[in-house]
């Protein structure tokens, strides 16, 4: 287990009652923001002390109240990544960098400069000042900071939240890298699915100071009665695909998935290369017969196997193809039209234009540790 | 102008003194100014309100009054006079580090005032974050904080620079108005006043207390704005 995480906490009139543990490559604390998330992810690092409760991380006892453990922050060896960057505004990029390592007992040093720069793309910044980096850069030096203190795990409270979509883009690729090229576990806080879909090989998701599930990201993000509301919208399937091959003539790209194959818009990506995609449930659309004249391009086959009530005139439909489930949501009068059932072959209807930059990343490893 | 820096010997040696008992004073009130002025600004503890009103003291009461206490406490016969005399050879009554003291302590409570402002105005994330990257809390005071509250230490030295160089009623009461030993420049030009064709020394050392002054001034303002341009703290 990297980490464990039983506490219980009170902020006035606010309590944080919340127990995960967690082996993933990438964790994602996910819930709307007052959740406790931040709190969570702080006391992780040893900047709030929790009122009682028990915190380990690979294996070592942070915090235990009851034993009277408490580990200062700087002993920890936890690396953290703020929303706010916050690079010491009175030393260049590079002093920046290395001053985690100069606190690392040799030993213990595993993050190399050279790689890390290279990892990050920062080379061209280390002469600056923090105060001359765009948004998006300071992001980048700032997990670069944080990993050259060679930490044991590493904590990233909403690193893309202050930043625009242009930026967001900029950074999650690094990110994905981060996650699939470091050995470090990474717990990620954050209030998008977009981002959680993404990178997150598990998901802990919180509600007003509780945690109202965990598991795979896979699991997890299918909950769409879970997700906060704004965020709705956004839910749906996440499936696991693969490259299968670039149609140079219209443009696009096929995916091969457990679902069946997926056209999405040209994605760069080489062939073979693993990628995740999130089906949103109000992207897809049922059909009882295997529809004909129609311009969507994919028709999934599969069963209905849920049907759950939705946000007002909505219902929710999970639809099994071949192992894999896609969601759909649809309206009241539509079930009852198509006289939909569980067991019911149907079929699941996604525009190859409904996929964009948001709700398609390159994937996981296929090998998840632990 | 050559009799402005025509000075006899005993006007040479109250600039000599007067500066060199500024420079003392500055000096050694920088570390317990910084150590008070963290008290002040992040401490929460009984008596807090207490020792504000201590530090101001000495901007509120009438500089005879600070000097005469501080010849009641420092003098010979004073009970921490006494003590560090005694122990440790250190004697304020009628010497130059007397008139250290006392523009030491007149000037506290500006110097104070600068570092706190400047320490409440530092962001406690960068320690934070500094914390995280495993620097104990006194690498952290070391590497963040005190680079961070820079500008503001320099304001204050120079403050108490100034007021140092002009300081003369706890000065005169606590350790009197001697030539070579006590006779700073306020000391010497109040003595020109008193004597007949007094008027031309006076006015000398006047405007080199004029230069002076402005020099510390400039040279304050051209530091603090050299180190925040360093920062650019955004």
């Amino acid at each position: 287990m990297s980490v464990r995480v039983d506490i219980g906490h009170r902020l006035g009139d606010f309590a944080i009652e919340a127990r995960f543990e967690s082996a993933g490559r990438l964790t994602a604390l996910f819930g709307p923001s007052g959740s406790g998330k931040t709190t969570l992810i702080n006391m992780i690092a040893g900047l709030i002390r929790p009122d009682n409760g028990h915190i380990e991380v690979e294996g070592r006892v942070l915090v235990d109240t009851d034993a009277g453990i408490f580990v200062p922050k700087h002993r920890r060896r936890i690396g953290m990544v703020f929303q706010d960057a916050r690079l010491f505004p009175h030393m260049s990029v590079a002093s920046n960098l290395r001053y985690g390592r100069w606190f690392t007992p040799a030993r213990e040093r595993y993050a190399d400069m050279d790689a890390v720069v290279e990892l990050l793309g920062i080379g061209p910044l280390l002469g600056r000042r923090p105060a001359k980096l765009s948004g998006g850069e300071k992001q980048r030096v700032a997990i670069g900071r944080a990993l050259l203190a060679s930490p044991k795990l590493l904590l990233m409270d909403e690193p893309l939240a202050s930043l625009d979509e242009a930026r967001k883009a900029e950074i999650l690729p690094y990110i994905e890298r981060l996650r699939d090229e470091t050995k470090i576990p990474i717990v990620y806080v954050s209030h998008s699915v977009a981002e959680v879909a993404r990178l997150a090989s598990d998901v802990v998701m919180l509600a007003q100071g509780k945690v109202v599930a965990s598991g795979p990201t896979e699991a997890v993000m299918q909950r769409l009665d879970l997700l906060p509301s704004e965020e709705r919208g956004e839910g749906g399937a996440v499936l696991d695909a693969k490259v299968l091959r670039h149609d140079e003539a219209f443009g696009m790209t096929v995916l091969g998935s457990a679902a069946g194959e997926i056209r999405v818009p040209r994605l760069e990506l080489k062939t073979g290369a693993p990628v995740r995609i999130r089906i949103r449930a109000r992207d897809v659309m049922i059909a009882t017969e295997k529809p004909t004249g129609l311009s969507a391009l994919n028709i999934l086959p599969g069963t209905v196997v849920a049907i759950r009530p939705g946000e007002g005139p909505a219902v929710e439909v999970d639809i099994d193809c071949n192992g894999a489930t896609v969601l759909a949501r649809i309206t009241e009068q539509s079930r009852q039209a198509l006289k939909l059932r569980l067991g019911g072959k149907v079929f699941a209807v996604i525009k190859t234009v409904s996929f964009d930059r948001a709700n398609t990343g390159a994937g996981l490893p296929v090998e998840v540790d632990g | 102008m050559t009799w402005l820096l025509d000075l006899t010997p005993d006007e040479w040696n109250a600039v000599r003194l007067s500066i060199k008992v500024a420079t003392v004073a500055m000096l050694f009130s920088l570390p317990p100014g910084i150590a008070i002025a963290l008290l002040l600004a992040r401490g929460q503890f009984w008596g807090k309100t207490l020792l504000n009103g201590l530090v101001h003291l000495p901007l509120i009461l009438p500089p005879v009054v600070t000097g005469y206490l501080l010849l009641l406490t420092f003098g010979k016969r004073g009970p921490a006079g006494a003590f560090l005399a005694e122990h440790f050879g250190i004697v304020f009554s009628f010497r130059w580090t007397g008139a250290a003291l006392a523009c030491g302590v007149m000037g506290f409570p500006l110097m104070v005032r600068a570092i706190r402002l400047s320490i409440e105005a530092v962001d406690r994330k960068m320690e934070a974050a500094a914390g995280t990257l495993g620097a104990n809390p006194l690498w952290v005071f070391a590497t963040i904080t005190l680079p961070l509250i820079l500008p503001g230490l320099i304001a204050g030295a120079i403050l108490a620079f100034a007021k140092a160089m002009g300081e003369f009623g706890a000065t005169i009461t606590f350790v009197s108005n001697i030539p070579n030993e006590t006779q700073t420049l306020p000391s010497a030009i109040y003595t020109f006043t008193q004597v007949p064709g007094g008027d031309e020394g006076a006015l000398r050392l006047t405007l080199i207390s004029i230069v002076i002054s402005m020099a510390a001034l400039v040279a304050s303002e051209v530091l603090a704005r050299r180190v925040g341009r360093r920062m650019d703290i955004e």
